[in-house]
């Protein structure tokens, strides 16, 4: 099952090296990782989407805190949380496509925020799934570039992750 | 005081008490080399390979529980210490490496003699530091020591780049750290402590099985007080040996691969298993499909909560130091009513008496040629059973474990969880140098022996009167054993060919050489070495070649599907 796994761990040289080794050294599944530091420029936040049975998903959290820099480690599949993912799309945009682009991303709340004669580029945010499904909708034909964040999580209502 | 980055590195060992530092040095190290010379506090062990620099501080280690120090210049003396940084990684021993490194301005330059030491280390230390700025030196030294000794302890390495050791700064060595990320459990759950004993004292088929961590742990008085208490059988495996007594009648012998019949059938078929300190690894409980009895309820007591459930699912699980859980469980079962099941109790003895008497260790007594057996036995006589022992990593290794009974922990110094060859000699080194009192005897193989053979010369330069039971085979034996049952007989490079005249060899490094062909002379050989106090002593003894370790699990086969001397 996929997981998200939502980290803090101290902003500091070769600290992401070390999570992104102990996925690959242990060959637990990676989907994505993003990571920036947060209100406490000492702290970073990251987010991990992986996915693996209930035993794995278990080592994985505790091989993670196990991690001398990581203060805290949350699988936010335990509780309700939110993610978002920002993706910036760039499509082919010419003829009678380019009216139904622009249709298209209307429908799922998204942004276009540069154009040329011949191409949109247009920004989305959700979740993945959601993200997944506006590509499936422009079709392969008219896309031209791709590039994701990877999703960001946080707990639903007032429950905080702090050190 | 304003000090050099070197001297803040000396001072801050002293500080820590270290009284050893084995080592080699090297263009990024020489300012702390020099302020090594300019002291007589920490005594530095010039090694002649940077790989036994780390065993023989691994060795030190094991022998003492106090953190090993190592020392080694960048770029090639970092890569030959990253066999002793994994071993010691593998088997968490506590260590902290320093390592010279190119000076700031020249990183990732491809400088002379640099290597990305942190990003190497960094899959096999525990945690792993580059000091860019003096100001941050004596803080993480102290933070080293703390990481790797706290905890599950492990090899810690501290990257010191050369203009680093050059700077000036205040230096203040803090009495403690605290880090945010870093909070090791030490008590254990009061709760998951009452339901393990509860379960321990319904039990019909008991086991108590034990590792590593309680030689770590300094558990040993407290396991064998609980195992007596209790009067359930107890096996340590290759790790644990010394952690509970191995003459006692409740010690079944080692457990695993290479671990005695009655052993194994016990672990398969019991019906509540206290695993203390030990990580049901793949040597040590074969195939986890196979070893899965749903009968079997398991409490599993482990410092390293990552430790639990990674193999085997455990039905009580109990994080936290082993010595304090152990003595919480002692405390909460003196105070207990109920006692153990005596009937069911004695009924599992007869089961395990019965077990014994496959006599699974049997080997041939009466043999012309010398067995390996055969020797370590009389070592272990000649010893009183009082020698620390090293070994290097084969069918010596197993028949040492096997033949020599440790009673006390921190006498039986091997690499467990890497298997390097090569270790044996360098953990004599630092066994001996921590006890210049107390008997060390090495078995090896003459394929082991030679992969830090160099440091006989160590050994003469600092004498270190180790005594070398080389059991000569003129195979790479376990490879060879494996040929044989797997394999079809097909001996594919396994015969060790071309052979020093090791007499000749330990003579030519100013030590005692004596071979030993017929096992008449095996105890006296034993005997006359051993009376040589001040002399390392190389004991070449020519065994039987095709002699094989049982009983015998093979990889990925089942706990009792047991291979026993008489089947081949
Ligand atoms: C550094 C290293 N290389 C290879 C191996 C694989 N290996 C395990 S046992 C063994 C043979 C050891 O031969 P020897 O030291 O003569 O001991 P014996 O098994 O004959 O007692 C080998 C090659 C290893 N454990 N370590």
């Amino acid at each position: 099952m996929r997981h998200i796994l939502s980290l803090l761990i101290e902003n500091e040289a070769g600290a992401l090296s070390r999570v992104a080794g102990l996925f690959s050294a242990r060959a637990y599944n990676i989907e994505s990782l993003t990571v920036a530091p947060t209100e406490d420029p000492t702290l970073s936040r990251m987010t991990i989407v992986t996915s693996g049975s209930d035993d794995v998903i278990e080592q994985i959290t505790k091989q993670v805190n196990k991690l001398i820099e990581v203060v805290k480690v949350v699988d936010l599949n335990e509780g309700r949380y939110i993610e978002r993912e920002l993706m910036l799309v760039k499509v082919r945009a010419v003829g009678k496509d380019r009216e139904e682009i622009k249709r298209t991303g209307d429908i799922f709340r998204g942004r276009i925020v540069d154009v040329t004669d011949k191409t949109y580029t247009i920004e989305l945010t959700g979740t993945s799934d959601k993200l997944d499904a506006f590509i499936e909708a422009l079709g392969k034909s008219v896309i031209l570039e791709t590039v994701r964040t990877g999703p960001s999580g946080i707990g639903r209502g007032e429950w905080i992750m702090r050190v | 005081m304003q000090l050099s980055g070197a001297e803040i590195v000396i001072r801050s060992l002293a500080a820590e008490g270290v009284e050893f530092v084995w080592g080699y040095p090297g263009g990024a190290v020489l300012f702390i080399y020099d302020e090594l010379f300019k002291q007589d506090k920490v005594k530095h062990i010039l090694v002649r390979h940077e790989q036994a620099a780390l065993h023989a501080a691994d060795g030190y280690s094991r022998a003492t529980g106090k953190v090993g120090v190592a020392l080694v210049t960048s770029g090639p003396g970092v890569t030959n210490a990253i066999t002793g940084i994994a071993t010691a990684y593998m088997d968490s021993i506590p260590m902290v490496i320093v390592t010279g490194q190119v000076p700031t301005h020249a990183i990732g330059l491809d400088a002379f003699q640099e290597c990305d030491t942190v990003g190497i280390t960094r899959p096999c230390v525990k945690h792993n530091f580059l000091v860019k700025d003096v100001k941050d030196l004596a803080v993480t030294m102290k933070k080293a020591f703390y990481l790797a000794a706290s905890g599950r302890p492990g090899p810690v390495v501290v990257d010191v780049p050369k203009d680093v050791s050059a700077a000036m700064c205040e230096f203040e060595y803090p009495s403690e750290v605290s880090m945010r990320s870093y909070n090791p459990v030490t008590k254990g759950h009061s709760g998951q402590i009452r339901k393990a004993v509860q379960m321990l004292l319904e039990a019909k088929r008991p086991m108590i099985y034990t590792g590593g961590g309680v030689i770590l742990g300094d558990a040993a008085p407290q396991l064998t007080e609980l195992v007596r208490l209790l009067g359930y059988p107890c096996t340590n495996t290759l790790m644990g040996l010394g952690g509970y007594p191995a003459t006692d009648p409740q010690f079944l012998g080692m457990l695993g691969m290479h671990g005695t019949y009655e052993v194994n059938m016990a672990m398969q078929h019991c019906d509540v298993l206290l695993a203390v300190g030990a990580r049901f690894d793949d040597r040590v409980i074969g195939n986890p499909k196979h070893f899965y009895n749903p009968e079997r309820r398991i409490v599993h007591i482990d410092i390293d909560p990552s430790s639990i459930s990674k193999r085997v699912k455990v039905d009580v699980p109990i994080v936290g130091n082993i010595n304090d859980v152990l003595e919480e469980m002692l405390r909460t079962l003196k105070s207990e009513k109920p006692r153990p099941d005596a009937q069911a109790l004695k009924a599992w003895w007869a089961q395990i008496e019965l077990w014994k008497t496959k006599d699974c260790l049997r080997y041939d007594r009466t043999s012309k040629i010398i067995k390996p057996q055969f020797v370590v036995e009389k070592l272990y006589e000649v010893t009183k059973g009082e020698a620390i022992v090293t070994s290097d990593v084969g069918q010596h290794q197993m028949w040492a474990a096997q033949f020599y009974k440790f009673n006390k922990p921190r006498r039986w110094l091997n690499s467990g969880g890497l298997g390097t060859m090569g270790v044996g000699l360098p953990y004599a080194m630092g066994a001996r140098q921590a006890f210049p009192d107390t008997d060390v005897a090495c078995i090896t193989g003459e394929a082991s022996i030679q992969m830090c053979i160099q440091e006989l010369s160590t050994c003469k330069q600092y004498h270190l009167p180790i005594k070398i039971v080389n059991l000569n085979n003129r195979y790479l034996g376990m490879v060879r054993q494996w040929q044989q049952i797997m394999h079809g007989n097909r001996y594919s490079e396994s015969y060790m060919d071309a052979l020093p005249d090791f007499v000749k060899l330990a003579e030519s490094y100013g030590h005692v050489g004596m071979q030993i062909t017929k096992p008449a002379d095996v105890e006296g050989a034993l005997r006359e070495a051993f009376k040589m106090k001040d002399r390392l002593v190389f004991m070449d003894f020519l065994t039987d070649q095709t002699e094989n370790v049982y009983p015998m699990v093979q990889a990925g086969k089942g706990l009792t599907e047991m291979i026993l001397a008489e089947e081949l």
